[in-house]
């Protein structure tokens, strides 16, 4: 156990005020901590596409004009990250990954979404689908910032955010739940915040 | 944000190898690049540790630390040889 | 020694703050006794774990400012932003304790024990502070490798241990590069570090020099490419970098 060091405090963590909607372990930032393990990409929209994969043949590709022309949504959504901060009431411009499976017409059990860069997370389907999941665009009315993946990432607000994936191009469909890149390191299969599954075997 | 080196996982390295690393030479699976660890590119800010080619940015070493544990993922060396 | 150094478990280990002080508005050096120290190389690093009450807990790194053979200190800045460095500048007190590990690298490390290059020594802002190390260590040894030191910072108040540079005056060749702001007359350079001062600055390669960059990662990465450039084989030129924040 290591000593408590005196008068030490960390970052401005708010207490959970707002009671009920901080998972265990957490705690409030109003910083938006920018994390990575690698450089940020710089994909530029036009060069930008969104695909729905089976076994690596595309069932379905949106460009990034034809992604914007798809109906979107403003959503406020509290977000919890591993490293144990949350942040409260963050706001995304968003189109729901709903509309996009509608799309593409297939069904699947789970889906690995995949990025710029190699970064791959696996999420089941019943958790990017019934208005759960977004592909986003924007964040705090303005275009998504490349550090924070843009120009578009995944957002699954219910789900630790290491499963939002940042700079994300598209979803492979599954049968079999395959762990990705951190899933292979021993973070949790699903990652439930309010079950605090961090590592798997939690 | 800007990544580190090598040198700032010193103290990770030395506590999973159990010796000081940073002079240690990797040699990148990827693209065949050779250099000490002090020079590998390395993100901190992440749920786990990643130190990446200098040359090719392709990944070369993951550290995960959780419940106790250390899992070490050095596919992305080819080679890598204590000083 | 060196030998068992390296083969040494690296633990934790609870320091006391023995006394802090002030180097400018946002940099303060931190003096420490441990109970378990084996000593130090010039250029190395402690790692600092602090613990809130609520077991919530942050680690950082800080390069050892003080020499091998003198009471073990570090210099930390203050950033804007930090987590711990404010805590670490202007909270911790004397008598208080830190838990820290150490020392760590052997990498960007510079032994008086058979120097014979020219030392070409290049900082950003907090850079500065393994390559004091470096001087003291030099100075307390007695090595007669001459030294050149390029220092670039946002301003003449900003420059970390100045009186102790300036007694250097005769053994080191100190240059400064101001980037946002110069004092009146001066006549030293103004803005950041370019090819034309660094040429300048930088031993002859036919010296067979060898160079320590620290500072910012875009500090040490323009610096280390232009020595590069002007033919220092890569091996030569040791770099460690501190990211992106509080540099010049």
């Amino acid at each position: 156990m290591s000593p408590v060091s005196r008068g030490f405090r960390g970052r401005r963590r708010e207490e959970a005020a707002a009671t009920g909607r901080v998972p265990p372990g957490q705690y409030v930032t109003d910083d938006f901590p920018v994390l990575s393990a690698g450089p940020t990409p710089h994909t530029p929209t036009d060069e930008w596409t969104f695909s729905i994969r089976r076994a690596r043949d595309v069932v379905k590709s949106w460009t990034w004009p034809e992604m914007r022309a798809l109906p979107a949504e403003t959503v406020t959504a509290d977000i919890h990250c591993v490293t144990r901060w949350s942040k409260l009431d963050t706001q995304w411009d968003a189109v729901s990954i709903d509309t996009l499976l509608e799309q593409a017409g297939t069904e699947a059990a789970y889906v690995l979404a995949f990025s710029d860069g190699g970064y791959t997370t696996n999420l089941p389907i019943a958790d990017v689908t019934g208005g759960r999941a977004w592909l986003a665009f924007g964040y705090g009315g303005e275009p998504l910032h490349p550090e924070h993946g843009g120009p578009a990432r995944l957002l699954v607000p219910h789900l630790y955010f290491w499963k939002s994936a940042k700079w994300v191009r598209g979803l492979e469909l599954l049968h079999h739940d395959e762990p990705g890149f951190w899933e292979t390191y021993g973070y949790h299969m699903y990652g439930d915040p309010w079950r605090e599954q961090r590592y798997a075997g939690d | 944000m800007d990544a580190l080196d090598g040198n700032a996982i010193g103290g990770l390295l030395h506590e999973v190898f159990g010796t000081e690393m940073t002079t240690a030479t990797g040699t990148c699976a990827s693209c065949g690049a050779t250099g000490p660890v002090a020079q590998f590119t390395v993100f901190l800010r992440a749920p786990g540790t990643v130190a990446r080619c200098r040359t090719c940015s392709a990944i070369l070493i993951v550290i995960v630390q959780a419940k106790g544990m250390n899992c070490v993922d050095l596919r992305g060396l080819a080679r890598l040889e204590a000083a | 020694m060196a030998g068992t150094a390296l083969r040494r478990r690296l633990t934790w280990q609870i320091a006391t703050v023995a006394a802090v002080c002030d180097e400018t508005a946002t940099v303060r050096t931190i003096e420490l006794q441990l109970p378990d120290w084996i000593g130090h190389r010039a250029g190395q690093h402690l790692d600092v774990r602090l613990t809130a009450e609520d077991g919530y807990s942050a680690e950082r790194s800080y390069s050892i400012a003080s020499a091998p053979g003198e009471p073990v200190a570090i210099t930390v800045q203050r950033l804007e932003d930090g987590e711990v460095s404010p805590y670490l500048t202007t909270e911790l007190r004397a008598g208080d304790e830190l838990e820290v590990r150490g020392p760590i690298g052997g990498y960007f490390v510079w032994d008086a024990d058979g120097a014979a290059s020219p030392l070409l020594l290049a900082a950003g802002g907090s850079g500065i502070v393994p390559l004091r190390s470096i001087l003291r260590h030099r100075a307390r040894s007695g090595a007669v490798v001459p030294a050149r030191l390029l220092y670039s910072v946002r301003s003449w108040p900003d420059v970390i241990y100045r009186s102790e540079l300036e007694q250097y005056a005769g053994s080191v060749s100190v240059t400064y590069a101001l980037t946002r702001q110069a004092p009146p007359g001066w006549t030293g350079h103004r803005g950041r570090v370019d090819a034309t001062l660094l040429a300048d600055v930088a031993w002859p390669i036919g010296r067979e020099p060898v160079a320590y960059v620290c500072g910012p990662t875009s500090f040490v990465e323009t610096i280390a490419e232009g020595l590069v450039g002007l033919g220092y084989p890569a091996r030569l030129v040791k770099t460690e970098r501190f990211g992106g924040a509080g540099g010049p």
